[in-house]
This record gives C-alpha cells, sequence and structure tokens, in this order.
C-alpha cells in the first residue's frame, strides 16, 4: 500500500473514532435508561422500528465500527505477525465488509423488524 | 565495605550476563561502575562514553530494564537493593557488550530528511524569525536532542517494526517543518508519512518518559501526523 493510502486511513480511523466515541455514548445511555425503566425487549423494539433517527444513528455507528476496527485490526495483524503483504489489505477489506453486513443486518431488524 | 551486586551483559547479540562485585560509594553512578568493572575486574569490557557529564549522550545504556544515560544515573536511584543490571540499549545490534550499532539509527534521521534544506546563500541577510511566534517554539520544544538512542531504545513500535523511523527522527524531521527557512517541507512530510513513519506511532509516550533532555518527541510525532494528513487532503503527497 503506498503512502498516500496509508495516511488516508489513518485519517480515516481518526475521524471513525470521533464518531464512535459519540456514538458509544450515545448508545449506552440509551441502553441504560431503558434497562432502568423497565422497558422489555417489545416495547423497545416498538420504538425504534420505523424510526428513521434511529435507523440513521445505528447505521452510522455500524459504518464508523466498519471502518475503524478492520484499519487497527489490519495494524495489529502487521506488528504482531510482520505481514505486510497484499493479503493483509484484502483481509481487512474482508473485515470491513462481514462487520457491515453483519451490523447493517442487525439495523435493519431493529428498524424494519426483520429477522435480526 | 557495602558492595554492588552488578550484572553486565557480554557478548553480541548473543551471549549472557556475567556477574561482578563492585564497591559501594557515595554519589556512585552507573558509569562509574561499568568503568571501575573495566578498569579493575575484566579490562576486555567494551563500554562508550566520552564527556561523563551528560552533554554527549554516548553512555546510554539499558540499566534494569530501564534506557538512560548512565553518566546521569545515581546508583542510589536505581539499585536499592543493592543490584545492578546493565545491558546495551535495545532494538540496536550489539558490537560488543555495552556498545550498540548505531548506524541503523542515524540513517533512519537521513531517510526523515533530517537535515536542514535552505533557499539562501551567505551572501543573503539573516532570516528574522520571530522568538514568539508559533512555529519557533515547536521548534525550540524539541530542537535539544542530542541522539543518544534512549528515546529509540525505549520505543516498542520500534520493536515491532524494525523499519519505525523512531522517536528521535521525527522529533528531528519535525522541529524542520516548522522551520519557517526550510524548503523542502513536502518532501519531508513525504518522508515521515506511513506505516514506517510517524502514523505507526501508538502514543504509547516511553520516549517521552525516557527523554534525558525532557523532550516529548510524542507531541512532535502527533504534530506530524496532522501535518501529513493535511498535506495528502491537499493533494501534496501522492
Amino acid at each position: 500500500m503506498n503512502r498516500r493510502s496509508e495516511v488516508l486511513l489513518w485519517g480515516a480511523q481518526r475521524a471513525s473514532a470521533a464518531l464512535l466515541a459519540l456514538c458509544v455514548v450515545v448508545h449506552l445511555v440509551t441502553m441504560i435508561y431503558a434497562v432502568r425503566s423497565g422497558l422489555s425487549a417489545a416495547e423497545i423494539l416498538g420504538r425504534t422500528q420505523g424510526n428513521i433517527g434511529w435507523l440513521i444513528f445505528y447505521a452510522v455507528f455500524v459504518a464508523a465500527v466498519a471502518v475503524h476496527a478492520p484499519i487497527g485490526l489490519r495494524t495489529i495483524l502487521a506488528e504482531t505477525f510482520n505481514w505486510r503483504s497484499r493479503g493483509l489489505d484484502v483481509f481487512a477489506g474482508a473485515a470491513a465488509l462481514t462487520l457491515l453486513m453483519w451490523g447493517m443486518r442487525a439495523v435493519i431488524a431493529v428498524f424494519g423488524g426483520g429477522a435480526a | 565495605m557495602d558492595t554492588l551486586q552488578v550484572r553486565i551483559w557480554r557478548g553480541t547479540e548473543e551471549g549472557g550476563f556475567q556477574d561482578f562485585e563492585v564497591p559501594r560509594q557515595e554519589s556512585q553512578t552507573v558509569l562509574d561502575v561499568v568503568t571501575y568493572v573495566q578498569r579493575k575486574c575484566d579490562s576486555t569490557l567494551s563500554y562508550r562514553f566520552a564527556c561523563r557529564v551528560g552533554v554527549c549522550g554516548s553512555c546510554a545504556m539499558t540499566v534494569n530494564g530501564v534506557s538512560r544515560w548512565t553518566c546521569r544515573t545515581h546508583v542510589s536511584k536505581v539499585a536499592a537493593d543493592g543490584k545492578v543490571e546493565i545491558a546495551p540499549l535495545r532494538n540496536l545490534p550489539v558490537i560488543k557488550d555495552l556498545v550498540t550499532d548505531m548506524r541503523e539509527f542515524f540513517d533512519k534521521w537521513a531517510r526523515a530528511r533530517g537535515s536542514f534544506t535552505g533557499s539562501t546563500t551567505r551572501k543573503d541577510a539573516f532570516a528574522k524569525v520571530s522568538p514568539e511566534s508559533k512555529e519557533r517554539k515547536r521548534v525550540d520544544a524539541g530542537i535539544e536532542c542530542i541522539g543518544c538512542g534512549v528515546c529509540y531504545s525505549a520505543c516498542d513500535v520500534v520493536t515491532w517494526n524494525k523499519d519505525y523511523l523512531g522517536p528521535a527522527a521525527l522529533n528531528r524531521a519535525w522541529t524542520l517543518i516548522n522551520d519557517v527557512r526550510d524548503t523542502a517541507r513536502t518532501e519531508r512530510l513525504a518522508a515521515v508519512a506511513g506505516d514506517a513513519g510517524c502514523h505507526a506511532c501508538h502514543t504509547h509516550l516511553s520516549c517521552t518518559e525516557r527523554c534525558p533532555k525532557g523532550l516529548s518527541p510524542t507531541a512532535g510525532i502527533a504534530g506530524l501526523k496532522r501535518a501529513v494528513l493535511a498535506a495528502t487532503l491537499a493533494g501534496e503527497i501522492l
């Protein structure tokens, strides 16, 4: 991978980290609020399904995870196993797609009520 | 008489620790201990020193697992239990005993474009740089590096990535990036970008913790990361 791409990956990880910091706080506060109020899973889904706001929020959350985690994983693998070939980039890309797919599947379920 | 139990690395990359007993003295430095061993116990012991007063930086070694200038390290500070283990600096090839081969350390300064590139001649007037300017203050914060290698030895990222330029070379690049007279800014930013450059730093702060001059290479590296990203987004680095 050339220098420009390496730098852009670093920038993407920093930007996604900033997003994640916000998303994790909102997610945790919401979870704690829901649990303390004694909401059931059905009641929680009743509030998220059809709600565009939660759809956008969790879609952004999942996208940030899918960007952030594979870049970090790529660095860890490179440093731990001295793996710096094209295969590493393919692996990191596959990890990103997997996280995005799993995450969006959950988001769609929470928004639309499909199987999660 | 009080004695110190001293273990000193002998050999090259392959080797082992050899035990010595050294008389304990008031205000004794670790360099004093090594010198005593070389002069009184085993004259074949190799080590490097010059000024003995914290100016040259050539006596840096690993003392009880920590990279230090041995001339500025009092035994009382590191050997409360009367035991001292002295090894060569980490992350550098060992030539013999406590002497490391520092070529890769200084080669990386060159790779980071650590030399000034100007556009004026001796016939031109002096550049005027305000001591209060943002750039000059950044240069001041990092310029006192004497290239002792302590930060390089303390850095785990160097251990994990042999191509990583290391804290000292990047700190040098940062001082030049902020030198308003320098004309090689873009080339230098490109030289310190990427996996072997500033973006490999994990901000462990070991270099900042161990720098005998009290510098913060970590802060300079953070500045380089931002400057390189800005230059990349502006299309200056391809």
